[in-house]
Order: C-alpha cells, then structure tokens, then sequence
C-alpha cells in the first residue's frame, strides 16, 4: 500500500506571499510553494485517503499528486523551485520522507519551463498530460524511455516481468528508474507505474 | 543650463543619444528638451526615464522636462504612462492626465514600474489580461503565446528584482512598421539603474576573465553562457530561456550595461552582435522587438 496525497497548486499559490495570483512566477513565490508542499509532506495523510490504513511515519511510502490545475503561468524560476528543487530534496538518501512525485494537468504551457529545470538539473519527472497521457519529462536515458513507456503500458510487472518484457537489460533499467524514484517498487519486488497511483486514487496501483 | 537635446525619432536604434548627451558628472541644472520629439517607443520612454533618474541621482536636483509639443506625441505618452513614471523623476511642472484612462487601453503594457517581486505578478497579471488580443489576432501567433510572452515578461522583469538591486521600468506596445519592416511588431523595453552585469557578476566570474573582464565580457558570460552571480545551479536561466524564445519568433534581443551591448539580431535587423566602447551609462537596458508571423513563416 502506498498512500496518495493531492496537493493542489494554484491554492498554495494564492496563499504565497507577494502573489495572491494563480501565476507561478517569480522565485518567492516558487520558493513558498515547495514550502507549503514539504510542509504537507510532513504532515500525516489526510483527505481521500485518510480513510486507508496508511502509515504516516517517515519510511511510509506516499505518492504526491501535484496538481496544476487553474495554473496559466509557470516560468523557468517557479518551475525549478516548485518541480526541480522539490525533486532534488526527496531524491537522496537523505529525504525527509518516502516520497514519489507525479506532477498532474502539466499543460502544454508548462512543459517547455519543466523540461527545461529539469534537463539543467539531470532529472526526469512523470507527468500527467492531460486525456489520460503521463510523459516522463526531463533527462532520460533512451533505455529508461523505453522501460518506463513499458511499465506504463502495464501500469504493473511483477518480478522477473522487467526482463520478460524488456529483454536482459530489462531488470537493470527498471533498478535504474527506481533509483531515480519514477516508479515505485513493492517490498515483494513488483514494480508499479506512478500513474497508477492517480488513476486509483485509493493507495493501489 | 545643461541642455539635452531629445531627437525628433527616438527608438530603439537611437536612445544611445540620450545615454550619451546626459550629462551625468557635471553638476548643474539640467533640461530634457522633448518638444520636438514626434515618434518614440518603450525604448525610448525608458531611455527618457532613465537618463533623467541618472541625472537626478548623479546631480542631486531633478533635471526638467519640456515635453513634447505635438498633441499626438503627448497623447501617446501619456497613455503610455510616461508622464505618471516622469512625475517622480523630473521637476514640476509636468502634464496632467489628458484623458480618463479608459477601461480597453489599446497600450500593451504602459510604463510600470519594477521594483519588488509583487511589482513582476502585476506585471503578468497586466500582460495576461491584455497581451492575447494583441499577439493572437494582430501578430498571428498562436493562442498559447500569451503564456509564454508572460513567462518572458517574468523573468525579464525579475532580472531587475534580483540582480539590479535597484528599481527600474518595463513598458511594451505593438506598432505597425509598415515602412522599416512590412509587418506589425511589439516592442519590449526595460530598463534599471542598479549595478549593472559588470558588477553583478564581479565577485563570482570576474577572476576566470583575468584582465578582460568588463563590461562586454561581462555580458557576454551573463547573455551567452547563463553565468550568475548565485552559485545554485537552477539560477541564471532567464536570459537563457529569453533568448530561445525571442529566437523561435524570429524576434530582437539585446541587453545594454555600462558601456557595451550584446544581441541576437534576426536577419531583417541590422543590429550587430556587439558592441563596445558605449557612453557609460548605469544599470542595464534591455530592449526585444517581436515581430509578425505570417503563414509563410516557420511555426513558434
């Protein structure tokens, strides 16, 4: 069980300091809004999922569903605080919590600024799209394009299917993703597409 | 009496003029003699602006202002804001509001003042409110280009916020350059008197330059290699990312500090890439025209 946790933009941005707008932009306001959403992150779970029997201590896994919606514009300053930096800060061994990142209603607006903070910072980041579409923007290797595309086709592997469907180099390339922390894998080795956390919405993939 | 002499046309190609003729270490009262200026853009208001702040700050006193005497000139200005901004760098008397503002300004973006990181969200909330019309149905760009020209109106704006340290003005406006260009254009300027690429990159940069570090070195390290004074990595992407998208439009770029100016200059512009030994001249100047795509153009 991994528990999802919405965290809604353009509400946090209207709180930020000096904004009260939807826009993302300038780096204060960036800045407070990955404020606000580690702030969440430590905080326990709750809204849809506070019913679940999650597990609200820091080795818990969680899914953060950062959603985009009502946002119009994000410049590169705002992307690299609320996405780059965001990522950077749960990527090591060091995190403050178990946590994954899909960012939600990722507009074609927005893409090119994410790509961008991304790219600069050698990350990659799941995003949904829109109709139902997840990329994986930012810097991937044509590999790590390749498995999670096929990951993302099943929304699921078991152990061993990596290497069934991806052939030898399978099983290294989905170590490799779960590394980067784009997608998540159980204790008993199953590996799971982060949209399928979004598409449920109840903690299973 | 100092006297400088503004030019009939002042625009982007020609505010060196005013950059040159400020008398900016000569004490003494000074006059800004506009009364035969006919044509002017967001450049050249900015240049107005900042030359007589520089003066003013240099010389103590706040220099005058004869303003233009043709009624068309002074209605522009005045819809564009220039006399509001002007009021608190020039000596009375100055213009009163010509007419109600009105509710559908056809002005782009009127002169605004940047000095705080809530300054840049009014910005983007001007420009969002007005900039669709004007860049869908007038320059054919695509409806999603509002976003992006926001973007770059962010981070340009931010540029005066964090590396200024002073305040400064952004103004933008589209005009029809049926003669010099065959298209309509928007015109972007901004400008500030804080301390300039030079400086602002002096303590990180300036040692790997050696005894060619100044003020063309200086931009050129903040224009064409995204270096800034902040040691994070996700810094010093604006200028950057301005660059690739004035590019994608075919547009005009350039940044003026101290004594040099650097561009992206598309092939209907005849504005060299650099240039140096300039009238100094504080802060920085920033200066991007956009023009009109036509169907036969390549696609943003």
């Amino acid at each position: 069980m991994i528990s999802p946790i919405r965290i809604d933009v353009c509400a946090l941005a209207r709180r930020a300091p000096a904004s009260g707008r939807p826009h993302l932009v300038t780096r204060p306001t960036g800045r407070a809004v990955r404020k606000a959403i580690e702030g969440r992150l430590a905080a326990p779970p709750v809204g849809p999922a506070a019913g679940s029997p999650v597990r609200s201590s820091a080795s818990a896994a969680l899914v953060s569903l950062v959603d985009f919606t009502r946002v119009h514009v994000m410049d590169f300053s705002c992307a690299d605080e609320v996405v780059a930096k965001l990522l950077l800060r749960y990527l090591g061994p060091n995190r403050p919590r178990n946590a994954f990142f899909l960012f939600r209603a990722v507009a074609e607006a927005h893409r090119h600024a994410l790509k961008e903070v991304l790219g600069r910072q050698g990350l990659a980041a799941v995003c949904d799209v829109g109709d139902g579409r997840f990329q994986l923007l930012g810097r991937a290797s044509p590999g790590e394009r390749e498995a999670w595309g096929a990951l993302e086709r099943r929304r699921r592997m078991g152990p061993g299917d990596a290497a069934t469907a991806l052939g030898s180099e399978g099983a290294r390339r989905m170590h490799g993703l779960a590394k980067r922390r784009l997608v998540y894998v159980d204790a008993g080795g199953a590996v799971s597409a982060l949209s399928a956390f979004a598409a449920n919405g109840d903690g299973r993939p | 009496m100092r006297v400088v002499e503004v030019p009939a046309s002042l625009d982007y190609r020609n505010v060196e003029t005013i950059y040159k003729s400020a008398p900016l270490d000569e004490p003494g009262p000074v006059l800004f003699d506009a009364r035969r200026l006919h044509w002017t853009d967001p450049n050249g208001i900015a240049a107005l602006l900042s030359a007589g702040r520089a003066v003013r700050e240099s010389g103590g006193s706040p220099p005058k202002l004869s303003p233009p005497t043709d009624s068309k000139t002074a209605s522009y200005l005045d819809r564009m804001g220039f006399f509001r901004a002007a009021a608190e760098v020039f000596a009375p008397p100055l213009p009163g509001p010509q007419r109600a503002p009105r509710s559908e300004s056809p002005v782009l973006l009127e002169v605004t003042p940047v000095a705080s990181h809530g300054d840049v969200h009014t910005v983007v909330d001007r420009v969002q409110a007005r900039a669709g019309a004007i860049l869908s149905r007038t320059l054919g760009y695509p409806r999603s280009a509002v976003v992006q020209f926001s973007v770059m109106l962010s981070e340009v704006c931010q540029n005066i916020v964090e590396h200024a340290e002073a305040p400064g003005w952004v103004a933008a406006q589209s005009y029809n350059w049926t003669k010099r260009l065959g298209r309509r254009v928007v015109v972007i300027a901004v400008s500030d008197l804080g301390r300039g690429f030079r400086a602002s990159l002096h303590d990180e940069h300036s040692e790997r330059f050696g005894d060619r570090w100044n003020d063309a070195t200086a931009l050129e390290a903040a224009f064409l290699m995204g270096l800034t004074r902040f040691p994070d990595t996700g810094r010093g992407q604006g200028i950057q990312q301005i660059r690739k998208q004035v590019g994608r439009w075919d547009g005009l770029f350039s940044v003026r500090s101290g004594t040099a100016r650097i561009a992206d200059s598309p092939s209907w512009s005849s504005a060299p890439p650099l240039q140096e030994g300039l009238a100094p001249f504080p802060g920085a100047q920033i200066n991007i025209v956009l023009p009109e795509h036509r169907p036969a153009d390549r696609t943003a």
